[in-house]
């Protein structure tokens, strides 16, 4: 270690200048706010910066995780898909149905994935092979599936089902006297198979290939169509499971369940540092971003003297400043 | 499966930038063809087609559905209802009309025109006289002027820091229900102020003020942007703002332009909502707008990628919406599936207006007809 000292680079040097690697700045960004966020709240207010203040952000978050997951797929083709908090709805009421109806908890599951899968897929097939715009065309689907719901019924059905409830009110003891529940390991587990699929697979290079220019990714000889019809499928997916994960929190199927979630999804996944033209973003930071925004709700849940409204005033701000941020980003690296 | 590397269709589908126009001002017609050919060709049969089914439909179930009766001096009848409650979505669809020619969007009119609500009744409970006619029209005008700001605001987003339109106005759009909120104190604000109502609910010349509210803007936006150079000013911003600006126009003041007229028309929508029911309801007045007025932008064939725009297509767009609304209860199916058939209508419209939809579906066009377009545009 004393040859470091005759080179003009030492240690401290090293440790002096070195900044993260650029693809990580936003979603670190990203960290120190939630970090801060914690460090100003348990300042403020007792209890707040408790681990268990953090599980539940898993817990109560647990389907805009997974939405978010899809979400980010979609959003780093440079699509969007509008129809998330829709099929949401029309994944709580198929799954509080179809258990009315008497059938077991595996089929209704299997129901809710398949009608959630194939109406995602149903959407990329439409944006690819007829060149719609995927905001018009998860529009469309959005509509679709709310319609959906209202024609399963209009009343709210209760779910009685001794699986789901069992599920629902299933407590996963950890060390020191801490919980979580299956919702919010399942929502873990999502994040690391998507970070896994996008990095380390070629579907996962792919999605980034198109994000970054669709026709460079069909010159190169990429999988393109495929690809993109995929993340809408996998968004479809990923937005049945959150509506599955939501029945578990909720206990009842209800056609204006989750209306407006798709706001709260992309608003998380750029507070994550995604782009929304697409090509750059990571899945751990829309995992982040949602985290950021439950924080911001304890925040006033803890308060107790702010109103319900600033948790939408707050996350209109955030945006803003993640949104300026980049665009800054962008401007000075072109 | 084939991976379709062609975008062949997309090229070729520039040149109708000349077709979509309003017919008579566009200079360059189609030419040659037959009148019957020319009409089957132009993009806004099919919305027409689906508008005059709807009716058809309401005809069938409800024989009296037309009908037009006068009472007290008043106009009523169920076209008459279609009209008035389609003037929001149809002032709203305006603003975003030349939005989106400028290739962008505004999500946050919803926002909007609940803020302008509420402020106008906030307004109005505190005044000295709460009942009195220039009370209201302060009101109005408190409302439209935090419209324009917040119009000023997104239109600096977009225009002079360069975000997204997609994002820049879904910062309002999500905190723009808070703003409302917190003028509201978060309670739905009622007041009693016969000209504040009047704006939602009241009558001039025997027809319902909203009606001619909505029918004035439009054709004040189609005076200004069709009989002046500002129409294709805006359109060739949407086409390419960097060129635009190369030649000479002054392609930042026009996007800011229309995010403050979009603000505007929203700001007027909210007023009319807020008029109607005589409250300011911050959670769900104007809920949902922003798709409807998008929707109607789309089925009346303005390309959301910008550099083109009708604005009859528009208004026959977000008739076409409320036509629907209007139908689906009378042809007895409950109102809350509307958005099913939306949803159909959505995806029929735009495969039909979709070039490679068309491809696909063996809906051919005449190979002389690109040529003759490409050489008009």
């Amino acid at each position: 270690m004393s040859t470091a000292t005759l080179t003009d680079t030492s240690t401290w040097d090293r440790v002096r200048h070195w900044s993260p690697p650029s693809q990580y700045r936003p979603v670190l960004a990203t960290l120190a706010l939630l970090v801060g966020m914690f460090v100003a709240g348990g300042i403020r207010y007792e209890g707040f910066a408790s681990p268990q203040v953090v599980l539940n952000l898993f817990v109560d978050n647990a389907f805009l995780i997974v939405l978010a997951v899809g979400m980010t797929f979609v959003i780093l083709t440079g699509g969007i898909d509008l129809s998330v908090g829709s099929v949401v709805a029309l994944s709580t009421m198929i799954a509080a149905r179809t258990l009315e109806a008497g059938w077991s908890a595996e089929a209704s599951v299997a129901a809710v994935l398949l009608t959630g899968t194939a109406l995602g897929l149903l959407m990329g097939l439409v944006i690819h092979y007829f060149d719609i715009q995927p905001f018009i065309a998860t529009l469309a689907g959005m509509f679709l599936a709310r319609g959906l719901c209202y024609l399963i019924s209009i009343e709210s059905i209760p779910i009685r089902n001794a699986t789901f409830y069992n599920l629902a009110s299933e407590q996963i003891p950890l060390p020191g006297g801490l919980y979580t529940t299956p919702s919010a390991i399942a929502a873990v587990v999502f994040v690391a198979i998507a970070a896994w699929v996008l990095h380390r697979t070629r579907f996962g290079r792919t999605v980034y290939a198109i994000g970054g220019s669709e026709s460079s990714a069909m010159l190169m000889g990429l999988r393109v169509a495929r690809t993109k019809v995929a993340v809408y499928a996998i968004s479809g997916f990923c937005a049945s499971v959150a509506g599955l994960l939501f029945s578990l929190y909720m206990l009842s199927g209800y056609s204006l369940h989750a209306v407006g979630m798709e706001l709260d999804t992309i608003a998380a996944v750029v507070i994550g540092g995604t782009l929304l033209t697409g090509g750059r973003g990571l899945v751990v930071g829309s995992l982040l971003g949602v985290l950021v925004l439950g924080a911001i709700q304890t925040f006033i849940s803890f308060d107790g003297t702010l109103s319900s409204w600033w948790t939408k005033i707050c996350i209109g701000l955030l945006l803003l400043a993640f949104v300026i941020v980049q665009r800054l980003i962008s401007r000075r690296q072109a | 499966m084939p991976e379709a590397p062609t975008r062949a269709p997309e090229v070729l589908s520039v040149p109708e930038v000349t077709e979509t126009a309003l017919g008579p001002v566009e200079p360059g017609g189609p030419g040659a063809r037959g009148p019957v050919a020319t009409a089957l060709r132009h993009p806004l049969v099919w919305p027409v087609l689906a508008l005059l089914v709807l009716l058809v439909i309401d005809v069938i179930a409800n024989p009296s559905f037309l009908s037009i009766r006068m009472q007290d001096g008043h106009l009523y009848g169920n076209l008459i209802d279609i009209l008035r409650n389609g003037s929001p979505v149809l002032l709203v669809a305006l603003g975003m009309t030349l939005v989106i020619a400028t290739r962008g969007i505004d999500l946050s009119v919803g926002a909007i025109a609940a803020i302008s609500g509420a402020i106008a009744c906030v307004y109005i409970v505190g005044a000295d006289q709460p009942g009195s006619a220039s009370t209201a029209i302060i009101a109005c005008s408190l409302a439209l002027a935090a419209s324009v700001a917040l119009g000023l605001w997104n239109g600096f987003l977009v225009a002079a820091l360069g975000i997204q339109p997609i994002i820049a106005t879904l910062v309002l759009m999500t905190a723009g229900r808070g703003l409302a909120m917190l003028v509201t104190d978060g309670q739905i604000t009622t007041v009693n102020n016969d000209t504040f109502a009047g704006i939602g609910v009241g009558f001039v010349l025997t027809l319902p003020v909203a009606i001619l509210v909505a029918l004035g803007a439009f054709a004040l936006t189609a005076l200004v942007t069709r009989r002046t150079a500002l129409g294709m000013l805006i359109e060739s911003v949407g086409i390419n703002p960097e060129a635009s600006r190369l030649a000479g126009v002054r392609s930042r003041t026009i996007i800011w332009t229309v995010y403050v007229f979009s603000a505007v028309c929203a700001g007027v929508a909210g007023l009319m909502i807020a008029g109607n029911t005589s409250a300011a309801d911050a959670n769900n007045a104007g809920l949902w707008i922003e798709l409807d007025a998008i929707l109607a932008v789309v089925i009346g064939g303005t390309s959301l990628a910008g550099g083109r725009f009708s604005l009859t297509g528009t208004m026959i767009g977000a008739l076409l919406i409320q036509t629907l609304a209007t139908t689906i209860p009378n042809i007895g199916i409950p109102a809350q599936t509307n958005y099913l058939f939306k949803a159909i209508v959505v995806i029929v419209v735009c495969l039909i207006q979709s070039p490679k939809a068309r491809a696909a579906f063996g809906v051919r066009r005449h190979p002389a007809s690109f040529t003759a377009k490409a050489g008009t545009a």
